[in-house]
């Protein structure tokens, strides 16, 4: 980066959702994050903004948030990637209730990966053998590619679909539901196909493609979708659904 | 929060709704050849500016044509009802009964309207 401003001009989301931007400005840094950012206003400018991080460094998902109109994971962010001519508008994330200013309630985001069936169940006890699953098998080659989700809940932030209908399950749901459908130790195949089609599920998707555009993971929920609409078809097809 | 089914949202079972889905993209693959064989049909044939008793002329009591025009009816009444019971779920937040009567409706009168102008053109005068 060439001569950063000394100063970055921040807007920072304060309240509920009937909240609004108050203006901060952040001494400018090299390789600052956006999260940097955020840390700074709360301990040097004010400690009463709330906002949510745990391991800094891309792996909790819990840093997410609105930055510049676009979500983000924040800690992995670099200020001088997103900021225009100087000033940062930081937000909650989008499609989920506020509680305070950049903390959203993730409950109905997770909640959906209950209905989603994204809990594994196997039927094997510890008295059975390992199940063997080949890494180079053709499922779990699909598994390995959406494995990778670490929950931020980006794609849900930036998913239309999501805006338009409160009850669409969305990505991050659907791909769990994916990588599970591949898993060959998991006996809740037909129970999940089911849960996760329809108006409400993977067919509910336009194939906009934000969540994979947006996924800081680079995961392709849009693909694990379009992988869980071929199934339910089939097994729609076969009368199992 | 609702703990439900996905298929929560409507009233129609899950199987129907992915039936539905599967419909409407293989009414637009129908759809996709029908609309250009109509068009371009149209504009070689009104090139030269054929009359309306020409055209009749040629299209009554052809097979070929009726059965032409009754699948492209045939999807029309497939494809617009389903995505416009999507359209209308996703920008008036409708759903439910109401919703897919009302969309039932609809193909039900694409149908009859489609058909029976296909009968006036093609049936023998």
């Amino acid at each position: 980066m060439n001569n950063p401003p000394p100063v970055l001009q921040v807007r920072v989301w304060r309240g509920a959702e009937d909240g609004a931007f108050q203006s901060f400005e952040v001494p400018r840094h090299e390789s600052q994050t956006v999260l940097d950012v955020v840390t700074y206003i709360q301990r040097d400018l004010d400690p009463t903004l709330s906002y949510r991080f745990a391991c800094r460094v891309g792996m909790c998902g819990s840093c997410a948030m609105t930055v510049n109109g676009k979500a983000r994971w924040t800690c992995r962010t670099q200020v001088a990637s997103i900021a225009k001519n100087g000033a940062v508008d930081i937000a909650p994330l989008e499609n989920l209730p506020v509680i305070k200013d950049l903390v959203t309630d993730m409950a109905p985001f997770f909640d959906k990966w209950a209905r989603a069936k994204g809990q594994f169940r196997g039927e094997h006890t510890r008295k059975d053998d390992f199940a063997r699953i080949q890494p180079e098998s053709a499922q779990r080659k699909l598994v390995d590619e959406a494995i990778e989700c670490i929950g931020c809940g980006v794609c849900y932030s930036a998913c239309d679909v999501v805006r338009w209908n409160p009850e669409y399950l969305g990505p991050a749901a659907l791909n769990r539901a994916w990588t599970l459908h591949n898993d060959g130790r998991d006996v809740m195949q037909t129970e999940r196909l089911s849960a996760v089609a329809g108006d409400a599920g993977c067919h509910a998707c336009h194939t906009q493609m934000n969540c994979t555009e947006r996924c800081p993971k680079h995961l392709s929920p849009t693909k694990s979708i379009a992988g869980l609409k071929r199934a339910a078809l089939a097994a729609a097809l076969k009368g199992r659904l | 929060m609702s703990v439900g089914h996905a298929s929560s949202a409507s009233a129609l079972h899950v199987r129907t709704q992915v039936l539905l889905w599967a419909a409407q993209r293989i009414s637009a693959l129908v759809l996709a050849v029908c609309v250009v064989v109509h068009l371009v049909t149209t504009i070689y044939a009104i090139r030269n500016g054929l009359s309306a008793a020409e055209i009749l002329s040629r299209t009554r009591g052809s097979a070929g044509w009726a059965v032409f025009y009754a699948v492209f009816v045939g999807a029309v009444a497939v494809h617009a009802p389903v995505g416009l019971r999507n359209v209308l779920s996703e920008t008036l937040n409708w759903r439910g009964r109401g919703l897919d009567a009302a969309m039932a409706l609809l193909a039900v009168a694409l149908a009859y309207g489609g058909w029976r102008a296909v009968y006036a053109v093609v049936a023998a005068g």
